[in-house]
């Protein structure tokens, strides 16, 4: 989630790193209480990452934990569409990793360019490598630029944003929308499903809109959406359009982006000129996963066992997040990145200690989602693991939808985001 | 779930102070990870900030209470109603007993 491709690691602060980390190598731990139980490397600082990192120290007891992050700090796509409408800045949704160093976790700010599964270790960009016991790969989405002609270069050339990782292009299409005159039209490109955050192009298409009606009210929101209709909360985004936003959005089902011209979106039967183009493109598992061989779902996804996370491509490789060939009815989303978290690090301290793992792990999943910059609505579900098939099933009867928008879960919401934040970086 | 009835006997046997050595262990880290479960919105071990309900140092009673009123509708709710249909009594209970032995903030 929070990942980019800037690299501000400085040659000096790998070396530095890599002295680091070889002090604590092979000699065992330095925690006090006795002999370390092992040595787990995790690779992401998004929400799976950090929160596996942070719960393995917490279970784990004298457990090394190393987590190698690309970015200084964390940021959050959840709530990052309120920057997009001006109530929230990129500060309110970026968190640093002080409160994991304070709870034991030894992050560094770096790349992992390899895995090497056989020898148990990973290899940093620069040259250091990290030895584990168990590793933790929680590598998020990279994008299928392929799929959209034209759109890998107009993004590297800033004309165009994704913003569906959160920092820097989260503020660049917020200064685009500034930048936009009054009665201009901003288009939201949504890929097929599945991606990260099914509600969430829609979200930000009721934040941009909330914005144009109290700034620039004669601009519109055009909707262009691959997947015949609304993929999440339908009914309920539906009814926000036209209560809040009845002159401003507008909303194509089935209309699938082949490739862009310009700040011309071209479809199929049609070309949408826009003024702000903002285009989520297809997803698939991040890189390093593909580049670690983890990759076997798909040619796209990652498939694990569910009981311990652990890759069914590559031994000792445990995969949480985005990245997952997701079980039945079970989103992408920070929050269920959280919950695989928690799976994957008591089923790697219980490996570590030899002990038997968890046979009956529970997930679940809140999502809200705000159609005004106050309104929210969720969707919610429970997965028990079913031990006939293998995989999270959700439980029939539960979980479900906001039976309206309301205030009250305005506030929830950003309760969810100070709690889950709090969860995951301990600080 | 396809196998309740262990469970519930594992939890009950936690709640009643009986299991002993290994098992004991299991259960706890049972009701651990089924609590951890609950953290995104209510905290790290129940310690919740903002607007959402801290479970930590809630006595167990209370709690197995309240989620039964989510689950009848009894208690009129946002999403609880939804959520706690999701999980076995035998869950709620060891998840109620887990908060219960948590320190409650400022206590």
């Amino acid at each position: 989630m929070t990942r980019f491709h800037t690299d501000a690691l400085t040659r000096r602060q790998l070396l530095g790193a890599g002295a680091a980390l070889g002090a604590l190598g092979l000699a065992g731990c330095a925690t006090p209480g006795g002999p370390s139980i092992g040595r787990v490397v995790v690779v992401g600082g998004g929400y799976g990452g950090a929160t596996a990192a942070r719960y393995l120290r917490l279970w784990g007891g004298n457990v090394d934990v190393t987590l190698v992050e690309r970015n200084a700090s964390f940021v959050s796509c959840p709530i990052s569409n309120l920057v997009l409408a001006g109530a929230k800045r990129i500060e309110d949704v970026t968190r640093g990793y002080e409160g994991l160093r304070a709870a034991g976790v030894k992050v560094v700010q770096g790349e992992v360019t390899a895995v090497d599964a056989a020898g148990k270790k990973v290899r940093l960009a620069g040259g250091g490598e990290l030895p584990y016991d168990r590793l933790i790969v929680a590598p998020g989405i990279d994008f299928m630029w392929e799929q959209v002609g034209g759109l890998q270069a107009a993004v590297d050339s800033g004309r165009i944003m994704h913003s569906w990782k959160a920092g820097p292009q989260t503020v660049a299409l917020r200064r685009q929308l500034e930048a936009m005159p009054d009665g201009g039209v901003y288009a939201l490109c949504i890929p097929l499903a599945p991606y990260r955050c099914p509600p969430g192009p829609y979200e930000r298409a009721c934040m941009v809109a909330a914005y144009f009606k109290q700034s620039k009210p004669k601009s519109k929101v055009l909707v262009l959406d691959a997947n015949p209709d609304i993929t999440s909360k339908a009914g309920l985004f539906r009814k926000a359009w036209a209560d809040h936003y009845k002159d401003i959005v507008e909303y194509r089902g089935n209309a699938a982006l082949k490739s862009v011209d310009g700040l011309t979106a071209k479809l199929e039967f049609e070309d949408v000129k826009a003024s702000v183009l903002n285009v989520v493109p297809s997803q698939r598992a991040g890189d390093l996963a593909r580049t670690a061989g983890l990759v076997n779902m798909n040619n796209r996804w990652v498939g694990v066992n569910w009981l311990t996370m652990e890759s069914t491509a590559v031994p000792g490789v445990h995969v949480i997040g985005d990245a997952t060939f997701s079980a039945p009815a079970m989103p992408k989303s920070g929050h269920m990145a959280n919950q695989h978290a928690k799976v994957a690090a008591a089923a790697v301290i219980a490996l570590l200690k030899g002990e038997p793992v968890n046979q009956t792990p529970v997930v679940m999943n809140t999502c809200y989602s705000f159609v005004t910059t106050r309104d929210v609505v969720h969707v919610a579900s429970v997965h028990q693991y079913d031990s006939a098939d293998k995989t999270f099933k959700t439980v029939p009867g539960s979980g479900g939808l906001s039976a309206a928008a309301n205030q009250v879960e305005g506030r929830y919401a950003l309760s969810w985001a100070q709690n889950i934040w709090a969860d995951a970086l301990a600080g | 779930m396809k196998s309740p009835l262990p469970l519930a006997l594992r939890a009950a046997a936690l709640l009643a102070g009986l299991a002993t050595g290994p098992a004991m262990a299991q259960d706890a880290n049972l009701a651990r990870n089924l609590a951890a479960s609950c953290a995104n919105c209510h905290g790290t071990n129940g310690h919740a900030r903002g607007d959402m309900k801290p479970l930590a140092g809630m006595p167990a009673d209370k709690l197995l209470a309240m989620i039964a009123d989510y689950k009848s509708g009894a208690q009129p709710a946002t999403i609880m109603h939804q959520i706690s249909k999701g999980y076995t009594d035998a869950q709620i209970k060891a998840i109620a007993g887990y908060f219960a032995a948590q320190k409650a903030a400022g206590k």
